[in-house]
């Protein structure tokens, strides 16, 4: 109620906004500015959350008449046993990393080159619109293009190279999660490297052209310059694009749906397929679970080593 | 003129580099885009061409006869207009409060947009649907614009909480000296400053639900119901064995309003994410 009041007192009337407004009324504004976003995380984000947590504790299914029933830990007792989904979580860390390092290392060179003065740079940026603004669904569309056995264009110009016949790439149990990667790097990329490249431009080139004049080499300035100023924003792109690759879901559904016999099966597809085809929510929601803590532990390891390295500086 | 300067040599591999990446990035689009336009002829021959010899519509014509296009793409701008206008007008005020109070809320706020970050939607999207399902909004577009709003929401704020701390709380102070109050202080100074911040964020918002697919995927069953990503997948037929020509028709076509509106708030995205990453 009290801050109902503040807040009209406050907006409504000329007098009640002194030139220091108090801290006490502003803080009780604040709120009634947060309502309006908080409801909906609270009911449909933190809700949800918690009660899929809870979940994981119940037998919860689709389309059953008894009612669900708490059964402690027993699914993750089953899925300690889930040899399939040990592999599909094997599969998602190899995805995971297979993705995020290439598209960091790439795009930290390709961010460092278009922070040249180099010709055709704004042909560059044009068309990193085309991976960062597409819908993931087409993404995979047009790459199972690119991967047709017969009519795509990768194997045509193996053919053409007459480097053999080309090969059936994202049926191939081989091939399958190397040529799914590949389509996750170029999917990425763009986005990492506009990240980076807006990091580079934010530290002091005043920086690099006395550590020029000093006589250090393009090495020397990376390390020394370059690197500390961009170490934030590198990290934060590394730890972000980790998470979202191995929570990964639409291209790889498009592009294989998780086959062949589970080669590119990532967690979240197989998570999906026992929520939502044979209805074992609480299984799935355990699912989600492990998948949480296994992201937060590697995080956490990966933020304490950056710490450390900042202490020893 | 820069200190920096760079030998010949090097110069070239740059611009190798450069090109390199550039024929990575543009291929698998033309790709597409050639294949759109190619009569089926062209498409089942044994070599097939990088430029159609003998273009034609046919492939669009089919598509929009093979699957309910139109009304898919209806059902995804009605979803992403509605996502983005609400996840707009509640993330502002809240981004305003973050940004101009530095307490615990704001650290709280930031603590949830990073967490928010690492869920894998699976842990949220079962109990949604279950929610959904007692409020009767499974199939429904409601039930997923409420979805996506709460999807955007992080973002929106990340974005938001840069661009009001873009505008100098100077202003509003000299403003209230003056003797405005702290709405019209909002209203007349704030606010128009915002703006283009707001709208970047809006269609940002768009473009992402418009994108979006695995809650689309889970909560929508009836083709009438189901936005234009899913509709997509309906042309990838059962074995995988897809009809190429109208595949990417419809695909090239789902993506023209996303390529557009991007490449016009581009840069305004970088800005407002990295004012958020970098000065929270």
């Amino acid at each position: 109620m009290s801050s109902v009041t503040a807040t009209k007192r406050s907006g409504g009337t000329k007098s009640a906004a002194g030139p220091r407004p108090d801290h006490a009324r502003r803080d009780h504004g604040a709120w009634f500015l947060v309502l309006p976003a908080l409801i909906p995380i609270l009911l449909l984000s933190v809700g949800p959350l918690l009660y899929g947590l809870a979940l994981a504790f119940t037998d919860a299914q689709s389309g059953r008449t008894q009612a669900t029933q708490w059964v402690g830990a027993l699914n993750f007792q089953d899925l300690w046993h889930d040899t399939l989904f040990w592999d599909s979580f094997r599969i998602g860390l190899s995805w995971a990393v297979g993705v995020t390092a290439p598209q960091f290392l790439l795009a930290l060179g390709l961010a460092l080159l278009l922070n040249e003065k180099l010709r055709f740079r704004w042909l560059t940026r044009a068309l990193a619109i085309i991976p960062w603004a597409m819908p993931e669904v087409v993404v995979g569309i047009m790459w199972r293009l690119v991967y047709n056995p017969d009519a795509g264009v990768l194997n045509e110009t193996i053919r053409d190279l007459g480097l053999g016949d080309g090969r059936d790439w994202l049926t191939g149990l081989a091939t399958a999660l190397p040529a799914v990667i590949l389509v996750g790097v170029w999917a990425g990329m763009p986005q990492t490297t506009v990240t980076l490249l807006a990091g580079l431009q934010n530290t002091p080139h005043e920086l690099h052209e006395a550590a020029a004049l000093d006589g250090a080499g393009a090495w020397r300035r990376f390390r020394t310059v370059t690197w500390p100023a961009l170490r934030p924003v590198a990290l934060a792109v590394t730890a972000l694009n980790f998470i979202w690759n191995f929570n990964a879901f639409a291209l790889v559904y498009v592009l294989t749906n998780g086959g062949p016999g589970g080669r590119t099966r990532l967690p979240m597809l197989f998570a999906y397929e026992e929520a939502f085809r044979y209805g074992q929510f609480g299984y799935a929601a355990a699912m989600g679970c492990v998948m949480v803590a296994v992201i937060s532990v590697l995080l956490a390891l990966h933020l304490v080593g950056r710490l450390k390295g900042e202490d020893q500086r | 003129m820069s200190v920096t300067r760079t030998s010949r040599p090097a110069r070239l591999g740059q611009y190798l580099a450069l090109l390199a990446y550039l024929v990575f990035l543009a291929f698998p689009f033309l790709w597409l885009v050639s294949t759109a336009f190619k009569p089926a002829r062209e498409l089942g021959s044994l070599h097939p061409t990088w430029i159609p010899e003998d273009p034609t519509l046919d492939n669009f014509r089919q598509a929009f006869d093979e699957q309910p296009l139109l009304r898919a793409a209806g059902n995804s701008l009605l979803a992403a207009l509605a996502a983005a206008l609400i996840a707009v007008l509640v993330a502002t005020p809240m981004a305003y409060a973050i940004a101009r109070h530095r307490s615990r809320l704001s650290t709280a706020a930031t603590g949830w947009v990073v967490v928010s970050q690492a869920f894998p939607f699976v842990l949220v999207i079962i109990p949604l649907f279950l929610v959904l399902k007692n409020l009767h909004l499974i199939n429904s577009l409601a039930g997923l614009v409420m979805v996506y709003v709460v999807w955007a929401l992080p973002f929106a704020l990340w974005m938001l909480v840069g661009y009001v701390r873009a505008v100098p709380a100077e202003l509003e102070e000299a403003a209230a000296v003056d003797g405005a109050g702290r709405l019209r202080v909002l209203v007349s100074v704030t606010a128009p400053l915002l703006t283009p911040g707001i709208v970047a964020t809006a269609l940002f918002a768009f473009i992402t639900a418009w994108n979006e697919f695995f809650f689309a995927l889970v909560l929508l069953k009836t083709p009438e119901k189901q936005t234009l990503p899913v509709v997509l997948t309906h042309f990838l037929g059962a074995e995988g064995a897809a009809d190429l020509g109208p595949l990417a028709a419809a695909a090239f076509l789902a993506t023209l309003p996303s390529l557009v509106i991007f490449a016009i708030i581009q840069k305004r995205i970088t800005g407002g994410m990295l004012a958020g990453a970098v000065k929270s």
